[in-house]
């Protein structure tokens, strides 16, 4: 899987691990891109999109190659993003003060555990069901954030929180903060790939496919369904700690439906079937929430966005990296007669 | 069961599959009842029956897709009754379906790969398998014996129907079997690609034994060492090929009366 055309990739070269000239070419744009932008396009921008596409990429991991959209990936990332608040310091003054390299992991974990007790409860069933049971997990996550004030400190939350500085570097600073997401983004878009690959990641695809046949090969369906969800909740975590670093805030809003919908939203809007339209999705949903202010006025933004939504959705229901595909296929017809 | 079982190869008299008092009720419908047979290890067995007669619902309850209303069924002389599919898997059993139950959106090598890895520990992988992996080369061998090695890298969707029937072979052959239950694998085959089915069948190793459901009987009595005869739901008949074909009763039922 190396180039951005799922259909046309995947039995090209089945066990290849190098990117291929347009990933390159990406990632070579992306390093340079602070180089030319001004720092509010390097972190509201830039930093903003390759967080949000970290979460998801979570939500395509399972929806892709698992045929599960789970709502609750936004309440995974969420839920780390607390833990980064709570047990490291906030400007409450209730934090624990401890390290980052301790704090993170931890945070990372327990995103992790939520994703894998979502799975525990969503696996058995599949389609709508499947988004309903974790669009109730995601609100009961969201509810008891704010209503809780003994740990999540309520309808408020949790402010000044603040990325390290580490290695004499701040984090925060939109430069730096920027090259920690695509650091973290390359290396989680990376993973998704050898692991769509890897036994584990076809094996998804395969239950993905036809769960019945799977189980008369050998398969614990169900346990493999879980262990997905364990690996898409370490991306949702670590996209948790960098959004909570983004804002230097949470709150019981930073997880409530709305934003589980963006992020489903992004999936869906970039292009369910690579990793890839997870991050175009998120590029896309950035800049119009940056700048439909100043075209349509806040209020009208998600008017706008569903608006498009419906559009992507009606002629490209494989999103934006849909388009592309199509756009690709209809030039190697017009060159195929000059050959 | 008095009368000695031809077997090839292989007949330590050990059974491969024991069903005693197998029932199955949907509702008011008795589905299966009261069926008892038993197959040695190594053994070919045909099932026959029309349609309805229950023989694709026995095939669900031995690999555990249907629970059973009544009966128990061993496997190797372990008792599998209560044992989830993919624990009788992982002890040898295999099956094929009907209506082909395959992977639109893998290639057949991928498809071929995960059948063998189905039945080892490292199912869970996350590591990629090098190019020398025993699995590969494994399912590398599987496609070639039913004939897919020309089509390793195509995707399963793109494959003709006759192509789609060989890799549901390939599914039931990959991780050593032991028994392995083949539903109606001629279903809609051409006449070459039937020769190839019965060439394959005839040329598995001998300690495989099966049950084949055949409508197809030139295929079922060529390919197969006993005949079991099945009608609503319970067994009719068993005996040798050629008992059952000349078998007045089972050509009433089975044969309208006029064949052969």
């Amino acid at each position: 899987m190396s180039t951005l055309d799922p259909a046309a990739a995947a039995p090209a070269r089945p066990w290849s691990i190098a990117g291929s000239p347009l990933t390159w070419a990406a990632l070579a744009l992306l390093l340079v891109y602070p180089f030319v932008a001004s720092p509010f396009f390097i972190y509201q921008v830039g930093g903003y999109a390759l967080v949000l596409g970290i979460i998801a990429l979570s939500l395509m991991f399972l929806a892709g190659y698992g045929g599960m959209v789970s709502l609750s990936q936004m309440s995974a990332a969420g839920l780390a993003g607390y833990m980064v608040a709570i047990l490291g310091s906030n400007s409450v003054g209730t934090g624990f003060d401890w390290p980052w390299w301790v704090v993170v992991p931890m945070a990372v974990l327990v995103g992790a555990l939520f994703s894998t007790g979502t799975g525990l409860l969503a696996v058995r069933t599949a389609g709508i069901y499947t988004i309903m049971i974790t669009l109730a997990i995601g609100m009961a996550l969201f509810l008891l954030t704010q209503q809780n004030y003994a740990i999540f400190n309520g309808h408020s939350g949790f402010a000044g929180i603040a990325a390290p500085v580490v290695l004499g570097v701040d984090w925060h600073q939109p430069v730096p903060f920027y090259y920690l997401a695509l650091f973290v983004a390359a290396a989680c878009y990376a993973a998704v790939l050898y692991v769509a690959r890897a036994p584990f990641g076809l094996a998804l695809q395969a239950i993905r496919d036809n769960p019945r046949r799977m189980h008369a090969l050998g398969f614990h369906v169900l346990a493999h369904r879980v262990a997905a969800y364990a690996f898409a909740g370490v991306i949702a975590g670590l996209g948790g700690v960098l959004l909570v670093w983004f804002n230097g805030r949470i709150s019981p809003g930073t997880i409530g439906v709305d934003r589980m919908i963006d992020i489903l939203v992004i999936a869906i809007v970039g292009g369910i079937r690579h990793p890839a339209g997870a991050f175009l999705g998120a590029i896309f949903f950035v800049i119009l929430e940056t700048f439909a202010i100043d075209i349509v006025g806040a209020e009208r933004f998600n008017t706008m966005i569903g608006m498009l939504f419906l559009v992507v959705v009606v002629f490209s229901p494989d999103g934006l990296l849909g388009l592309w595909g199509k756009a690709r296929r209809s030039l190697q017809r017009q060159e195929l007669p000059n050959n | 069961m008095a009368e000695p079982v031809r077997t090839t190869l292989g007949d330590t008299g050990a059974y491969a599959l024991e069903l005693a008092g197998v029932g199955r009720r949907f509702g008011a419908l008795a589905a299966l009842s009261d069926v008892t047979m038993s197959v040695r290890a190594g053994e070919r067995r045909a099932v026959l029956g029309s349609n309805g007669a229950g023989k694709t619902t026995l095939f669900n309850m031995i690999t555990g897709d249907i629970a059973l209303s009544a009966g128990s069924i061993r496997f190797f002389g372990e008792d599998i009754t209560r044992f989830p599919t993919y624990e009788r898997i992982r002890r040898g059993l295999r099956r094929t379906y009907q209506i082909s139950q395959l992977f639109g959106r893998l290639s057949v090598r991928d498809s071929v790969f995960l059948a063998c890895r189905g039945v080892s520990r490292r199912r869970f992988s996350f590591v990629r398998p090098r190019p020398d992996d025993a699995t590969l080369e494994q399912a590398g061998r599987i496609m070639s014996a039913v004939r897919l090695e020309g089509r390793a890298e195509a995707l399963v969707a793109e494959l003709s129907h006759g192509e789609q029937r060989q890799l549901e072979l390939a599914l039931a052959l990959a991780g050593a079997p032991r028994f392995i239950l083949f539903d109606e694998p001629a279903a809609g085959l051409s006449p070459h690609e039937r020769r190839e089915l019965v060439g394959i069948l005839t040329a598995l190793p001998a300690h495989i034994g099966y049950i084949i459901i055949e409508h197809d009987l030139d295929i079922a009595l060529r390919v197969a060492q006993r005949v079991t005869m099945m009608h609503n739901g319970r067994i009719l008949k068993e005996g040798t090929p050629e008992e059952i074909e000349s078998d007045p009763e089972v050509q009433e039922i089975y044969l309208g009366g006029g064949h052969g």
